[in-house]
């Protein structure tokens, strides 16, 4: 099994990452399970969501306390929030920021840390600096957890009722973060 | 049947979806967190033209369960859900809804109660209305969720008794899982049409008057059928269970597929061994968490294993309460632990209470009570593990774990 913990702000889409993941992993074949961990219910405190692939029915409900994965879309959470709680030596993180990876005080060791500068390509292909599906295209490529296809159909589903443009941007948004090589 | 390929889904929309393919008459509901997805659905496929039923935002709790006795006593087929204070709110109406014998069926989506205010999930809210004259289901998980549903309505049409399912706020109403939705021509076929009989509903041409007035001289009376019908309930439950699954054969998709339990009927479930040195009973969601935790006590041999170990009890209806059902499963363990998600403050957690008294006289184990999870606390399997290890030595009192 392989457990995701994604650590944001709310109102950055968190939640819905999660959900992505879930839904392109299920596209696979594999069963996948995806919540949220909501804290105060508004906009900018810090929040956690979860999924889980496996080939297997899924059955734990307890929250992602030991991730393989770690996606932290608001650099800002750091030194704020325990963002490695659990995590091993094994554990791999993809990290929304501009700066080296040396510089941004993750506790974890350095080859297993992934920088994408998600705000950039967002602003750009998006207009909105809203990080949950750009930062997607680098865990898909980091992990190989998922591809970046079955994501792009997991963003059309998803999004189906926000229209053709935003989805679009979306998944040139992905597209963008996927190119970089880690 | 065709087979259905299951499609991931949040719990609430999975929910929301078979309701809508069950077709009621007339919803009426009350935002509330967690429940609030499902209406929110609902109202919008109303909205979009998808679906056919009235559908009244009422202005509270109180009202929503108004609108629903009285549509339900006109001669349709309602739905409302709600959660936590909702409940508590339409608790007044819920037992005018059970003694006025209306086939009225509503989601639970648990969560604590205030005050403390809180919004996450516990089962504080149901146990509230537990004695108000409602078959209260319990689903582990999202397909459970909505074969419950189903099954919910052909039990309430058929018994006249309402019928209460309870999902975990938040660990289900807000998790995406896969999920298989049935059709509703197939839902058609085990569930018909709803025809009240002459006599029973609101008629102008043939008038009756509903929960009228009862002196001392026949409300006692009154009372005691509803709850007789309660208690033999227990037979219509387990045999449109089996009726259930023999039509929509939910177990036949692989991916939802989980072949290791061992027995697994309308009222109950046990998973584990044969002859367990400690069983664990619980309702509702934890149950998922509690399986992966006695696997990795019970370790690899797993079912092999004959002698020892860990089984699972699930209670898949709390009231009217299985008794009999599951005594000779209890019988089985040398340790009972009970897994409440709730407190009956001043007592016990309200199943381990419940099981005691089931149990009086009839098993040599001593059942212990365990409160896990209040207001939305993770329950992990650590802890589940460490309730395991203490089953042994437990005392009179309730124990909270927390950590």
């Amino acid at each position: 099994m392989h457990q995701i913990r994604i650590h944001g702000r709310g109102g950055q889409g968190v939640v819905t990452a999660a959900e992505l993941i879930a839904i392109a992993a299920f596209k696979e074949g594999r069963i996948a399970q995806a919540f949220p961990a909501f804290g105060v219910e508004r906009t900018g405190a810090p929040i956690e969501a979860f999924s889980r692939i496996d080939q297997r029915p899924i059955r734990t409900r307890e929250q992602v306390n030991e991730p393989d994965i770690l996606i932290i879309q608001d650099p800002t959470l750091i030194g704020t929030v325990n963002l490695t709680r659990g995590s091993t030596k094994k554990t791999v993180a993809i990290i929304n920021t501009s700066k080296d990876k040396k510089e941004i005080g993750l506790d974890l060791p350095s080859e297993n840390i992934h920088t994408v500068d998600a705000t950039k390509i967002a602003l750009e292909k998006i207009g909105r600096n809203i990080v949950n599906t750009t930062i997607l295209g680098a865990f898909a490529k980091v992990t190989g957890l998922v591809s970046l296809d079955s994501l792009k159909q997991a963003i059309r589903e998803k999004f189906k009722g926000k229209g053709k443009e935003i989805i679009e941007k979306n998944i040139k948004a992905i597209e963008e973060s996927y190119i970089k090589n880690f | 049947m065709p087979q259905i390929k299951s499609q991931i889904l949040e719990g609430s929309h999975a929910i929301a979806l078979t309701v809508k393919n069950i077709a009621p008459d007339v919803i009426s509901a009350y935002p509330i967190t967690p429940q609030t997805h499902i209406v929110e659905d609902l109202a919008k496929f109303k909205a979009d033209g998808q679906a056919g039923y009235e559908f009244l935002r009422a202005e509270s709790e109180f009202a929503a369960a108004s609108i629903v006795l009285g549509a339900s006593a006109a001669g349709s087929r309602v739905y409302t859900a709600t959660s936590s204070q909702g409940l508590l709110l339409m608790t007044e109406v819920v037992y005018n809804i059970a003694g006025m014998r209306l086939p009225v069926v509503m989601t639970c989506a648990n969560r604590a109660v205030s005050a403390p205010i809180n919004i996450w999930n516990d089962q504080q809210d149901v146990h509230a209305v537990s004695h108000a004259g409602w078959i209260l289901l319990f689903a582990e998980n999202s397909q459970e969720a909505v074969d419950q549903h189903i099954l919910a309505y052909k039990l309430a049409e058929q018994l006249r008794l309402p019928v209460m399912v309870n999902v975990d706020g938040f660990t289900m109403t807000h998790t995406y899982e896969p999920v298989i939705i049935p059709e509703a021509a197939a839902i058609k076929k085990y569930l018909p049409a709803f025809k009240p009989r002459a006599g029973e509903f609101l008629d102008p041409t043939d008038p009756v008057t509903l929960g009228a007035f009862a002196g001392p001289a026949s409300y006692m009376e009154i009372r005691e059928e509803l709850h007789k019908d309660l208690r033999n309930s227990l037979e219509t439950i387990e045999k449109e269970y089996q009726k259930f699954n023999k039509i929509f054969n939910q177990k036949g998709d692989p991916q939802l597929e989980d072949q290791r339990s061992k027995i697994d009927n309308g009222l109950f479930e046990y998973y584990g061994p044969k002859k367990p040195k400690t069983i664990l009973v619980a309702m509702g969601s934890v149950i998922g968490t509690i399986k992966e935790a006695a696997d990795k006590i019970n370790g690899s041999s797993r079912f092999n294993l004959l002698k020892g170990g860990v089984g699972v009890l699930k209670i898949k209806v709390f009231r009217p309460l299985p008794s009999s059902a599951i005594i000779p499963i209890l019988k089985r363990a040398k340790y009972i632990a009970v897994i409440d998600k709730a407190i009956g403050l001043g007592h016990l957690g309200p199943l381990a209470s419940d099981l005691k008294a089931a149990a009086q006289g009839k098993i040599k184990a001593k059942i212990g009570s365990f409160v896990v999870g209040l207001g939305g606390r993770d329950i992990t399997e650590e802890m589940i593990i460490k309730i395991i290890r203490e089953a042994g030595k437990v005392g009179d009192e309730a124990r909270f774990v927390g950590k």
